[in-house]
């Protein structure tokens, strides 16, 4: 059985780590979701890490990979529900993400891939949902 | 004062579930010995990346880690964990230290960034020896709380 389940909403993946996942199981959800996207046509990936107490610079590395992968399938990728905890540890662990979204929640996760969606098809990339005051 | 025996474990590595195993275990103590959310999640994922080293590099994947509470020269507590494989050590240990040196995971984070996350870290190896290495936590006085006033 997978240990991160992937369910389909609309023209959206959402994927949510599940605690304790071991370094197999990352690669697996990535290979898994990319595939999912080649099948599905989605456009837009969730990844939801807020079960998530400890990122390490494997599963960092992952998460991006995941990112750029569905990049190249053309859908958007945005990262929700880093832990507070975490997001220091991975800053002074030197990984920052650079060039993945993120936004606070799947909430604000969601709003921010429909625009990022919007957006590609009109040939136009926007900022982070956590630095809007909206 | 001899109030209680010091906490003291130890964790056999042998494949990827002993990463898992030794984070998970490392945080357990830090957090029964009193650390913050951020300090627990700094020395398990310090832990993680350690033990992934193992793994990846030392013969058979075999290791061990020790996780240890002690008490520093004023008496403040504090977390000693001690990583050891018999892997073929590390030729260019100043080197290895450096940010952007390439490791397994193609990030060279793994030992620079082990550094930043704990107070003290030291490495013992060379090649062909296998490798020893010792990171240390201490345990802040107060917590400082932020108050949000509205």
């Amino acid at each position: 059985m997978p240990r991160v389940p992937v369910i389909r909403v609309g023209n959206v993946l959402i994927a949510s780590v599940q605690e304790d996942v071991n370094d197999r199981e990352a690669t697996d959800l990535q290979d898994e979701l990319l595939q999912l996207l080649e099948r599905t046509g989605a456009m837009g990936v969730i990844l939801d890490v807020s079960l998530l107490q400890l990122i390490d610079s494997f599963l960092g590395r992952m998460l991006r990979e995941i990112a750029v992968g569905a990049r190249l399938l053309g859908a958007q990728t945005v990262v929700v529900g880093i832990q507070p905890a975490v997001a220091v540890t991975l800053v002074e662990l030197g990984l920052e993400l650079t060039g993945v979204r993120t936004a606070l929640d799947s909430e604000k996760g969601l709003r921010l891939l429909h625009r990022l969606m919007t957006h590609t098809r009109a040939g136009n990339w926007s900022g982070n949902e956590r630095s809007r005051k909206d | 004062m001899n109030a209680r025996e010091r906490i003291e474990l130890i964790v056999p590595i042998e494949g990827e579930s002993g990463i898992v195993n030794a984070r998970s275990q490392a945080r357990t103590i830090a957090r029964d010995l009193g650390f913050g959310m951020v300090d627990q999640s700094r020395i398990a994922t310090a832990v993680s990346e350690l033990t992934r080293n193992i793994v990846r590099y030392a013969s058979g994947g075999r290791g061990e880690v020790i996780i240890r509470e002690i008490a520093g020269p004023a008496d403040q507590p504090g977390v000693e964990i001690i990583v050891s494989d018999e892997g073929p050590g590390i030729a260019d240990i100043a080197n290895a230290m450096r940010d952007g040196v390439s490791s397994s995971t193609g990030l060279g984070l793994g030992l620079p960034g082990t550094r930043r996350l704990m107070d003290e870290m030291k490495v013992e190896s060379g090649a062909g020896q296998g490798t020893i290495i010792t990171i240390r936590k201490w345990r802040r006085r107060s917590a400082n709380q932020l108050t949000l006033h509205d």
